[in-house]
């Protein structure tokens, strides 16, 4: 039972690291702030002067911009939507009590053990290669033209990419979920009669919807910020194809140096970033209450 | 015995305190690996600077390197920059004039084309450790095979017919390979030193973009026609080092890119197409420009650099005389880096072991970056516009270009888009300055 005194030691004891948290925030986020009404690039210094809102102009009214808002969107929604729906489909597969059991599972979750630049690298490469790579000899063995990936679908390719990289989180998190499901519902419904669906569809999937609300947040959080599957395959393109707003902000503060642009872009981002959150928590959050 | 000994212990205890450590950023290209392998050669003769290296890949050096000097952030001494950035960093001061190359150094002997480039009010701000420009690289089985034979200047009406006569889909041979993925360092580049022999240009004399002119359209369109009759599948994403893959492996019959890659396209260790190589000039549209560029790699020290003196030494033994001796007998003489002292084209040795070496000469010389186009142009450069904005729109059109190039979007929109991103780039970086 904590009483006022060590309460007020608590809370002493730990002001030092929340303000430490608090600035270690704030100032990069300030300086962001002030330097998106600069016109500032790196390459022409000494010209720096106060522009108003002339960077969040020109980034809002770029084409670019409206192409990889919605990129973003659909990478994140297709990203979530395969990982939710493989991850199930997984986690109940490795629940059954197969022989070896243990290290498929281990394969399984491989892939997040992968740096994102080094499965970005083996995908292009080797697997969606249209000359060299292993979908490509399929696709001749069959006498089908081979798929030009990253020209012909880019989005689609760096959604399968970045799907194989976090379908093993989705799975483990959604198996520890099914493992802690009371074993005894589903003797009761086994002894009612009720078939392998109407089992999947009114006991598991009810209690999964916790774990599907916790990897949807976490997954969601990352994947409005992939780039490196981005950069390394295709670099956006061809033409904005595959440019999401993060990539597109990497644009313009190095690849132009134009830190203004990107300080604008940069905050136009935590403000969609922000808007997304708090839709999600007010459409999904309220199943992780009580 | 023993006051010897601790004579040389203190020696050498002296010289490790006052060993000097310059930090060298470069490219992780074959030329630059060799250096840095050779480089113990350097610190044999100068126990007094120890080296340290840090090696990258070209986009992310330029971002590293830009983002030090441009903060005045002093990481390095020694910094390998390219043609574009040397006269933009040597204007704005980032550069330290480099006056202390020694007696032996041999200024006059570098190319002129090559020189001038590097060189501000006739001082040198960088010294060339390679240099380059662009040809036609064939392979003379299959024009053999075709019928046809390659000219030394050839039009690109005749690379179009012999991209065609030798594109073999079944077996896998594609007639011709050329830069597909964006950036301006990358099919921007090509297509830009393209445009030059087909009479277009980036800007008029008022800075207008000119995107939407005839001679534009002639460029894109024949770009786009040639790869789709001819070209590898997965073109729009083929940068310098995956076309070298290809014709290495004997995918391409043609192949349009750097001077540099005779090397590597006829090394018998990597290439299996080695002895089946020839050489051309860069294609043109009997306009009086042909399609090839000029670039080197140079090394220089940033003015932030409190090393500046052994930071010359090094760049000083890295560009000399002795460096392509020393290279050739370590790796042979096709192995020295080229296309940036007189001298070694005229040394009989190199020419008989390098059979690129004459086509490589030609074109870096028959280049004038104050001149590139047909029409007057109010920049400097080849196959890039000489201005800071270049590397946000190069790249940017160069994403248009390669969407065209993937069938993405047609020729006249992928132009549309380049003139009004090009615009509004110029305008908010308010041209003309």
């Amino acid at each position: 039972m904590a009483t006022t005194h060590s309460r007020t030691l608590a809370q002493i004891m730990l002001f030092p690291s929340v303000v430490l948290l608090l600035a270690w925030m704030i100032v990069p986020l300030c300086m962001t702030l002030y330097f998106s009404f600069l016109d500032y690039n790196l390459l022409s210094p000494g010209t720096e002067e106060f522009i108003g809102f002339l960077n969040y102009e020109f980034f809002l009214t770029d084409p670019a911009f409206f192409a990889s808002f919605f990129n973003t969107l659909l990478l994140v929604g297709g990203v979530l939507l395969i990982t939710i729906c493989g991850g199930i489909g997984l986690a109940i597969l490795l629940d059954q009590a197969i022989w070896g059991r243990n290290y498929v599972r281990i394969m399984v979750l491989a892939p997040f053990f992968v740096m994102p630049t080094v499965s970005a690298l083996v995908w292009k490469n080797m697997l969606m290669n249209p000359v060299n790579g292993l979908f490509a000899h399929f696709a001749t063995l069959i006498g089908v033209d081979p798929v030009d990936f990253f020209a012909q679908v880019p989005l689609l390719s760096i959604i399968i990419i970045v799907s194989w990289q976090w379908l093993p989180f989705a799975a483990l998190i959604l198996l520890t979920a099914i493992q802690s499901l009371d074993r005894e519902q589903l003797e009761a419904a086994d002894l009612d009669g009720a078939g392998p669906f109407s089992k999947f569809f009114y006991i598991v999937l009810p209690h999964l919807s916790r774990a599907v609300t916790a990897v949807i947040l976490i997954e969601t959080i990352f994947l409005l910020s992939i780039f490196a599957e981005i950069l390394v395959t295709t670099s956006g393109g061809p033409g904005y194809e595959s440019t999401n707003i993060t990539y597109l902000i990497y644009t313009q503060s190095l690849l132009q140096f134009d830190v203004g642009g990107g300080s604008a872009g940069g905050i136009i981002a935590v403000i969609i970033a922000n808007i997304v959150a708090i839709f999600l928590m007010r459409l999904i959050g309220k199943n992780l209450e009580g | 015995m023993s006051a010897a000994l601790s004579t040389s212990t203190a020696l050498f205890m002296a010289s490790a305190v006052n060993a000097e450590t310059i930090t060298i950023a470069t490219v992780n290209n074959g030329d630059m690996i060799t250096m840095k392998e050779l480089s113990s050669d350097f610190e044999a003769k100068h126990p007094d600077i120890d080296l340290k290296w840090v090696t990258l890949e070209e986009n992310i050096l330029r971002q590293r390197v830009t983002t030090d000097v441009a903060t005045k952030g002093g990481q390095y001494d020694v910094m390998t920059i390219g043609t574009y950035e040397v006269p933009i960093w040597g204007k704005q001061g980032w550069l330290t004039e480099l006056d202390g190359l020694g007696p032996n150094y041999d200024e006059e002997d570098l190319l002129p084309a090559i020189r001038s480039g590097l060189s501000l009010n006739n001082k040198l701000y960088a010294a060339p450790f390679y240099g380059e420009s662009s040809m036609v690289m064939y392979r003379k089985d299959l024009l053999e095979k075709a019928g046809l034979e390659m000219p030394t200047k050839p039009s690109w009406k005749f690379i179009r017919q012999a991209a065609k006569a030798m594109t073999d889909g079944d077996s896998g041979v594609y007639g011709i390979c050329l830069r597909g993925k964006a950036g301006w360092g990358e099919n921007t580049a090509l297509i830009t030193a393209m445009s030059n022999s087909f009479g277009a240009r980036w800007f008029d004399e008022n800075w207008k973009p000119q995107f939407n002119t005839q001679e534009w359209k002639d460029t894109l369109q024949y770009y786009v026609d040639v790869m789709e009759e001819s070209g590898p599948p997965g073109a729009s994403s083929n940068g310098f080092n995956e076309n070298l893959a290809l014709f290495q492996t004997g995918k391409c019959g043609m192949w349009i890119d750097a001077t540099v890659a005779g090397a590597f396209v006829t090394n018998k260790k990597d290439s299996e197409v080695a002895d089946k190589v020839g050489f051309a000039m860069a294609p043109d549209m009997d306009l009086g420009k042909r399609g090839n560029w000029l670039w080197a790699w140079t090394l220089a020290v940033p003015s932030s650099s409190k090393k500046a003196d052994a930071a010359q030494k090094f760049i000083s033994w890295a560009t000399s005389k002795d460096y392509s001796a020393l290279v050739a007998k370590e790796k042979g003489w096709a192995a020295v880096p080229p296309g940036t002292r007189t001298s070694l084209y005229e040394n009989p040795n190199y020419m008989e072991a390098a059979p690129f070496a004459e086509i490589t000469l030609a074109s870096i010389e028959s280049v004038d970056p104050k001149n590139p186009t047909v029409k007057p142009v109010p920049y400097v450069g080849v196959q890039f516009v000489a201005i800071p904005e270049f590397q946000g729109i190069g790249t940017a059109v160069g994403q248009q270009f390669s969407a065209a190039l993937a069938g993405k979007m047609t020729v006249d929109q992928a132009l549309a888009n380049a003139q009004r991103l090009v615009e509004r780039a110029m305008r908010k970086a308010r041209y003309p300055k």
